[in-house]
């Protein structure tokens, strides 16, 4: 228990991270779609659970919402119109596979490379930033917020903007003829 | 009148002009006759008022020649001389007249306008009538030219035209193969003579800086020595000018061993061999020695050499006469014969007696030519005398003037030839008498053979065919009087030139010549002075050999017996007859050697032209190809080959880097992830090394 | 053994890179869209980790526009997909090669 409790943080990261990881694997690799969907949620709720661990809460829960209960839904919804389930002979992977797979090699032994090497100090266990505003202690929710809506309201609207061209667009390219 | 002695040559000239160019083919024969005989006649008679004008001037009273230059011919300029120094080298146009020129011109002239007038009988038929007479009258002013010039080069080209004539005249039937053959032989044979009497003028050009005979034989005159001193070959100038002239009427002359062309030359018009061959031409060897004695005397060498080639010579064509059956072939080795004791005569210093001779010659000779034309044309062109005979009877005035001409040929007294020949024989026997031996034994076998042609031809009962005897008639006057003429000619010509017998002199002939014939120095020509004994003895010698001959030749031919005293003749000594027969052999030897040797020597250039020369040219023409073909090859290959690789390798390119457009979207996107890792790559190797 | 910021950021590449090979590699272009959220997410993952190395919250907000962005791109991306499978019947990228040549 005591190992629990004073590897606590460490466990629960590399259990999320196995997680998210083998779900990642199996997001790409598996033939049905539907299933590389589900896959993708456990991924993105796995990612949720890091970002907990990382002082994110209003990200945490943002990630729940928006990706799990906005995209998953609109994935699958998706692929039940196109009723992709049906394709199953043809092949998962195109010839240019080996080829992809060396370059992910090199790409992560590069950035592993310089990510393990760069020494980054300790940094603080529970950053009074993440929840307070001007010395207050609110909660991270209120500090984002007081960031976000202060500092950088104008990529907020552009963001908005952006959300209300993507929908047109998402209406007229899915639209009947 | 002697100032228009320049018509005399030019007059000929006018006629080839009128009758060759101007009215060529546009006349009758009459006119064409009328033209030709008319110039020449013309000729003559301007040609005798001009020695009588001269005759009677101061300049003939002083024993000067009449000179008339008519213009600056070749004014050349500086020549240097072989002595260093530099001379104003120029020649005129213009004539000479004295005593040797006169009698010259007048020989010339006069047998000159009889033959003519004889043509027109004896060509009368021949197609090529008008054509004759242009070469007839060419020749003529060609001769003139030559007797008359001033200088040597005048001389020259009178030579050369003769020369011309000659050959256009021998092969004068140019239908037939033999006539244009014996012309070029002709015309050969003359030139290398020719070559040699150029030397002779090369030699005098570049020691006097002229040509002019005056100016020569004065300065020689005046100081021997400027032509006795050595000059080439171990022969002094004079001894070498004199040999190179020799050479010169060595060939023009036929004598040996440049004979060969004039019994050939037998093919021509009998009046053209007439002319030519024994009046004018031949002789102009003679004429050149005669004219040129200064330098012979200043060169005895050189002069016994002339004696003994002229005796060789008119021993070794007497003998081929015996053997000869041409009528034709007989009088031309005769006229060989006679020319060898006109040399004969110059060598050993008579030069007025070799002119002498030349002047009786030229009317017995010519007679006898014209004579024998009158016989051809007779037997309708039969020349062989084996079939004639009898034909005294037919033609009885071409008989008796070939009878005359035969007696004078033959040194019977009272004839023209009696003296002249005697006289030659006079002169060489002092001092040579070796030669005058050879002299003596070739007058006899002279009569021999003249009296034989004579018994042959024209004795005897007629040995030819029905057909030809059908046809024997007598020739028309204007083919007898010539003869008639030429008959009297060889009997007075003789008379001119009486010997000198003691006090007795009659030699208006040798006087006449006296003053062209000075002697120079101290190389006096020994004058005869033979006794009146020794004299009339020689004279009495040569008239007995003369019978001796005549006897011989009657014995064998005479009378009735026709052939057949020849036949035993022959029978008796076959080989003789045999090589006599073929003149020796000379001929085949020519051609074995010079003519087979210039044959193959001119197929040998041509090869080396057509093989060499041509090879080089055909070989620049592989090499012009095979470069052109190199550099077509290096520009299709090469060239092309570069820009034909340029778009290959374009090709080749686009073709490989067509290949990343797959249009796969995913593979567009690996090879930007590809890029992203490249670049990544090098910000990690850079943040290493930094 | 403490987790720093070192071992999200290797989650984050190995996140990324598996995402990527996706997007390289899949046939099908829902899971190729599913790989580029997969991606997009690893990217989250990488800013958190900074955002906390730095005690800033720049971070997070960046890591929200990059989710609203990433939810746009996906509702456009997959009304590419049903605009392709209504042309061409299939989701194919392989055959959707227009653009070949």
């Amino acid at each position: 228990m005591d190992f629990l409790v004073a590897n606590g943080p460490a466990l629960l990261f590399y259990l999320f991270a196995s997680i998210a990881v083998a779900a990642a694997i199996l997001v790409i690799s598996l033939r049905n779609p539907m299933y590389s969907a589900i896959a993708l949620l456990v991924t993105f709720l796995s990612m949720a659970a890091l970002f907990l661990l990382r002082h994110a809460e209003f990200l945490a829960i943002v990630q729940i919402f928006v990706y799990g209960g906005g995209i998953m839904v609109l994935f699958l919804f998706v692929i039940m119109l196109v009723n992709l389930h049906r394709l199953r002979e043809s092949r998962m992977f195109g010839v240019q596979w080996p080829m992809a797979a060396v370059v992910g090699l090199i790409l992560i032994a590069l950035i592993g490379f310089v990510v393990v090497n760069t020494p980054f100090g300790p940094a603080e266990a529970s950053p009074e930033s993440f929840v307070s505003i001007d010395g207050e202690s609110v909660g991270n929710t209120q500090a984002v917020a007081w960031l976000l809506y202060r500092e950088y309201l104008l990529p907020f609207e552009i963001v908005s903007v952006f959300l209300l061209v993507a929908m047109i667009g998402a209406v007229v390219l899915a639209r009947k003829e | 009148m002697r100032e228009a002695l320049w018509l005399v040559p030019l007059l000929p000239f006018v006629g080839v002009l009128l009758n060759g160019v101007i009215l060529w083919k546009r006349i009758p024969k009459r006119v064409v006759a009328l033209i030709a005989c008319g110039t020449v006649g013309l000729s003559c008679l301007i040609g005798v008022g001009a020695i009588a004008s001269y005759m009677a001037s101061p300049e003939y009273a002083t024993h000067e020649p009449f000179e008339q230059v008519l213009y600056l011919w070749i004014p050349a300029g500086a020549l240097q001389l072989s002595d260093g120094g530099f001379a104003d080298f120029s020649v005129e146009m213009g004539f000479l007249l004295d005593p040797l020129s006169a009698v010259m011109l007048f020989v010339v002239t006069f047998v000159g306008f009889w033959i003519h007038v004889y043509s027109i009988g004896y060509m009368h038929d021949d197609p090529g009538f008008q054509r004759y007479f242009v070469y007839l009258n060419l020749f003529m002013g060609a001769m003139l030219l030559l007797v008359l010039g001033n200088n040597f080069l005048v001389l020259f080209v009178g030579w050369e035209g003769v020369g011309l004539c000659s050959y256009l005249l021998i092969g004068f039937w140019i239908q037939e193969k033999f006539p244009p053959y014996a012309g070029r032989k002709a015309f050969i044979v003359n030139r290398i003579g020719d070559a040699g009497f150029l030397v002779g003028l090369f030699a005098l050009a570049s020691t006097f800086g002229t040509l002019n005979y005056r100016e020569i034989f004065g300065r020689i005159a005046s100081d021997p020595r400027l032509v006795e001193g050595e000059y080439v070959l171990g022969l002094s100038l004079a001894a070498f000018v004199a040999l190179c002239l020799f050479i010169g009427a060595v060939g023009k002359s036929a004598q040996i061993p440049l004979h060969v062309w004039l019994p050939d030359a037998m093919a021509g018009p009998t009046p053209v061999s007439a002319l030519i061959h024994a009046a004018t031409m031949v002789t102009a060897g003679v004429y050149m020695v005669a004219r040129s004695n200064v330098l012979y005397q200043l060169a005895p060498g050189i002069s016994d050499l002339v004696a003994v080639i002229g005796a060789i010579t008119a021993l070794f064509a007497a003998t081929i006469g015996l053997a000869q059956t041409d009528i034709k072939k007989v009088l031309a080795y005769s006229t060989v014969s006679q020319l060898g004791y006109m040399f004969l005569a110059a060598g050993v210093g008579a030069y007025g007696v070799a002119i002498f001779h030349l002047a009786t010659h030229a009317f017995f000779k010519g007679l006898m030519f014209l004579g024998s034309g009158s016989v051809i044309h007779a037997m309708g062109g039969e020349q062989d005398m084996r079939k004639m005979g009898g034909l005294r009877k037919v033609l009885p005035t071409t008989y008796w003037t070939f009878l005359v001409g035969t007696l004078a040929i033959a040194g019977i007294p009272g004839f023209a030839g009696f003296f002249s020949k005697d006289q030659i024989l006079a002169s060489a026997f002092e001092g040579h008498k070796l030669l005058w031996m050879v002299g003596l034994v070739t007058a006899g076998l002279t009569a021999c053979y003249m009296f034989r042609l004579l018994f042959m031809t024209f004795w005897g009962e007629f040995r030819g065919s029905e057909e030809q005897r059908s046809h024997l008639h007598e020739s028309p006057p204007v083919i007898t009087i010539p003869l008639v003429v030429l008959a009297v000619g060889a009997v007075v010509s003789g008379w001119i030139g009486l010997p000198r017998l003691g006090h007795w002199d009659w030699n208006w002939f040798g006087h006449f010549l006296e003053p062209v014939m000075a002697t120079v120095g101290d190389h006096g020509e020994a004058a005869h002075h033979l006794s009146v004994g020794l004299e009339l003895a020689l004279m009495a010698l040569s008239v007995v050999v003369a019978a001796l001959g005549i006897y011989m030749a009657w014995r064998t031919y005479g009378g009735s017996l026709g052939l057949a005293g020849g036949q035993r003749w022959a029978d008796r000594f076959p080989t003789l007859h045999r090589w006599l027969e073929n003149k020796y052999y000379v001929d085949e030897l020519y051609d074995a050697t010079v003519v087979k040797g210039t044959w193959a020597s001119a197929r040998g250039l041509y090869r080396f032209d057509a093989n060499v020369v041509d090879g080089a040219v055909n070989g620049s023409r592989h090499v012009t190809v095979g470069t052109s073909f190199l550099s077509g090859f290096f520009d299709k290959y090469v060239v092309d080959g570069l820009v034909n690789l340029v778009g290959w390798m374009l090709q080749r390119w686009s073709h490989f880097f067509r290949r990343l457009q797959t249009g796969v979207v995913s593979q567009y996107a690996l090879v930007i992830a590809v890029g992203m890792v490249v670049l990544v790559f090098f910000y990690v190797v850079v943040a290493l090394r930094g | 053994m403490d987790v720093g910021t070192t071992h999200y950021l290797v989650l984050s590449g190995v996140l990324f890179v598996i995402g990527m090979v996706g997007i390289l590699t899949r046939r099908n272009l829902i899971v190729v869209l599913m790989s580029i959220e997969l991606v997009l997410n690893s990217v989250n993952l990488n800013l958190i980790a900074f955002s906390y190395q730095h005690s800033d919250l720049t971070g997070q907000i960046f890591a929200i526009f990059t989710i609203a962005v990433a939810a746009g791109e996906a509702a456009v991306g997959l009304g590419i997909l049903v605009g392709l499978y209504r042309l061409r019947s299939t989701t194919h990228l392989d055959q959707a090669a227009e653009l070949k040549g």
